[in-house]
Order: C-alpha cells, then structure tokens, then sequence
C-alpha cells in the first residue's frame, strides 16, 4: 500500500495513541524502543509489523504479554524480509479480491538480523521488488544474548567475542557499508537515521511509505547495556554520533545521495568515543593511535558520501 | 491469559492480545523519578516522543508522567529544552 507523504513539522501534529505500549521489558534507557515507538507514531495507517528475532522482540513480547498495539509477527533472525514479502503479496491477492483491506507492511529487525543473519532474506526481497519497509535499528551488536560483535560493531569497540585486552584492542574489523548494500539492488528509497533526530526519522518513514517499492531504513539506537553508558544519555550520544561524523544522517532517492544534515562544525570523534565504556580502552596511551585511525575513517567516509552526492544519481 | 497451561492448551502460534503489555507495571524498576516542573515547561512534546516507555502522556495540554511503568532513565530530563524535569531519589 502507497501512502501520501506528509511530512509533520512539529510533534503535535503526531497523533497521541501510543501504538507501542508500555509494560515492556527493554532496558531503561533502551534506544530500540524509542525506535519501534517513533516508528508507530510515524505511520499514518496502522502496519503489519514482522519483527526478526532480537533485543526489540525478546523484550517488547515475553509471552503472554505485546506492547505492539498493530498486527504484529515474531519471525526468527534470519528470515523477516522473507515473511514480510510474503505478507505483501498475500494482502496485495486478498485486496484485489475484495477480502481485505491494504496495509502498509514494516519488517524490523536489530543489526544482527540485518547485517548478518538475516541479509540474504532482504537481499532477495530488495531484488524482488517487494512493496515494504525494511528498518534496521542497529545498536551495534548481539546485546540481548550478552554483547556479541556483529557486521555492524565499529572498529575498536569493545564485545565480549572482540574484548580489549592484551591481545586485540577491541574490534579489529570495520562496520559494513548496509546503505551500500542496500543500493546495490537499486531499490528507490534507502536512508539513515538516529533517534535524536526524531522529526528526520518519522519523516523517513513516511517518504520510505509513500514509495511503491522495497524501501530501507538504517537507524542509529544506542545501547546503554553494550555500548555502557549511563541511560539518560542514549539520545545525547546519538546526537553526538551525528555531530562529529561518527553516522551520517543522509537519503537516496532515485540513486541520488543526499546529505542531511552537513555538520558545519564537527566534533572531533574523541567526543563521541569518550562518552562510551565499550571504547575506554582506545584511550591509553598504546591505543590513542586507533583514535587517530578512526578520525580518519570518519573523514574519508564523509569525504566519500561527498563524491556521491556530487556526482549524481548513482543510478 | 494465564501461566497454567499446559503447552498443549495454548493457542496454535501463541497468538497473544496486542497492546497486553499494559498488564505489566515497570515502575518498581525505578531507583529516581522525573518530577516535572509545570512553570518551565513549554509542552514541547519533546519528553513524550522520546521516552522508551511511552511513560510520558499527553493530557490536554500538558505532559504527564505514569509512574506505573515509569523506569527513571532519566532520557526525559537530559532532553528536555527548558530543564523542566527533575529526577528525585525514588523513597523506598
Ligand atoms: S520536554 Fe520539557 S518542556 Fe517539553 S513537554 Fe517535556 S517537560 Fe515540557
Ligand atoms: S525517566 Fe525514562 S521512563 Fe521515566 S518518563 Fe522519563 S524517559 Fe520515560
């Protein structure tokens, strides 16, 4: 299902119901939650949502208990896109019929089901061509099941699979390129996002929605658990990711890359590291080259969403 | 919704209802409370979108904390423009 967009310029235009209800068992402090409860304030007619096995699922759902007010499908890591293809093209059959009403279909799943486990299910519903959402809220690693690296864990951060110690300094490997990925398949609508940005994000959700196509969401969620920090600070470090470069917040419409928001004056990257646990180690004097390293990984990132963005659409 | 059952008397897919969540309070997690002060704030909404819990209610034209499900993460008062919100030591 297609919907206009129209974008809110302030909260109050929001509707009140809080389609994603309390009594959850998510951290205090949880930047997934805020994630999948901007999602539902976002959407303009209520979704079918299809979640993939992590921290949002185990947390918003023990059984006998749902905070999701909205027709909603547990299915494990791996296959979410899968089932959300499916979903679409039986309710695509049933409304022609005149059996069913349409509805938007949102499939959501954490950076272990998306980056990793669950990547070959979105790239064959990407190819498809199926008309739905994907949104990947990453917080960075397997939190739930004790902080496990993923494909989306930055370089240098500290897991309990990528401890800092006398060995490694934390990850060695750095964060897959997902937005990338997802353009490889030519799909109309890709993005980034983060909580901070809460206006950007519900926008991006219903651009993504108004699009008849596959269309991808990959949104920044801090962990307060894996990523330790204290939890009133989840938004602020997610703003703070964004002002010193660490996750450009960017779109691509039609292949045509654009930056949202320029950051005129960035942080420096120590900035954002500093205020995270899973990086103290980089701070010692052995390891302040990595920060050094990361900097200008950050740099030339940036420097390459430039060139793109220059260039025009990219197909 | 009962935990007796056995697993052969559940529903087929565990079919749960949407919304149950209600039935289960968080607020006994909490160890300090936001109290909001009503002569800064400027019901900017900022503290209801952002709270995990959706423990910030719109009533009118005011916000309102529900300390039933309220964990005291604190998120409210570290956004909110006008520092409005306090967070208390929870008595215990
Ligand atoms: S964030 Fe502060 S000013 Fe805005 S509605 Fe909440 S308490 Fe009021
Ligand atoms: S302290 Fe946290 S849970 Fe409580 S109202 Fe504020 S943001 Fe919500």
């Amino acid at each position: 299902m297609t919907l206009e967009y129209k974008p809110i310029t302030k909260l109050s235009d929001l509707p009140e119901e809080n389609l994603f209800t309390s009594g959850h068992r998510l951290c205090a402090g949880c930047g997934p939650a805020i994630v999948a409860r901007l999602t539902l304030l976002a959407t303009q007619e209520k979704p079918i949502v299809v979640n993939a096995t992590g921290c949002l699922e185990v947390g918003s759902t023990l059984y006998p208990y749902s905070s999701w007010k909205v027709p909603w499908v547990h299915v494990t890591f791996e296959n979410a896109a899968a089932v959300a293809s499916g979903i679409v093209e039986a309710l695509n059959k049933l409304a022609s019929e005149g059996k069913t009403k349409e509805a938007p279909v949102i499939a959501i799943g954490g950076d272990g089901g998306t980056f990793d486990i669950g990547i070959q299910a979105i790239s064959g519903a990407l190819e498809r061509g199926h008309k739905f959402l994907y949104i990947c809220y990453d917080n960075e690693a397997y939190q739930n099941t004790g902080i496990q690296r993923s494909g989306a864990t930055p370089f240098g951060a500290a897991t309990t699979t990528s401890p800092a110690g006398r060995v490694i300094p934390g990850k060695q490997e750095r964060k897959k390129d997902l937005i990338g990925i997802v353009l490889g398949h030519h799909i109309p609508y890709a993005a980034t996002a983060t909580i901070a940005y809460y206006r950007d994000y519900i926008n991006k959700v219903r651009k993504a929605l108004s699009y008849n196509g596959p269309t991808f969401i990959h949104v920044l969620a801090p962990c307060t658990l894996g990523w330790r920090y204290d939890p009133s600070k989840t938004v602020e470090i997610s703003r703070l990711a964004v002002e010193t470069k660490f996750f450009p917040i960017y779109e691509v419409e039609n292949g045509s890359l654009k930056i949202n928001f320029r950051v005129p004056k960035p942080k420096p990257v120590e900035e954002y590291l500093k205020t995270q646990g899973r990086f103290a180690h980089l701070f010692k004097p052995e390891n302040r080259h990595l920060i050094e390293e990361i900097q200008k990984n950050v740099d030339e990132n940036w420097a390459r969403l430039e060139r793109i963005e220059k260039a025009g659409p990219i197909f | 919704m009962s935990f007796n059952k056995s697993w052969k008397e559940m529903e087929i897919g565990a079919v749960v209802k949407g919304g149950s969540g209600l039935l289960y309070k968080t607020g006994n997690w909490r160890s300090e409370k936001p109290i909001i002060d009503y002569t800064k704030c400027i019901n900017c909404l900022i503290c209801w979108a952002l709270c995990p819990d959706s423990a910030i209610l719109r009533k009118g034209n005011k916000v309102e904390v529900n300390y039933d499900y309220c964990k005291g993460c604190g998120i409210c008062a570290n956004e909110c423009p006008t520092k409005a919100i306090n967070m208390e030591k929870e008595e215990v």
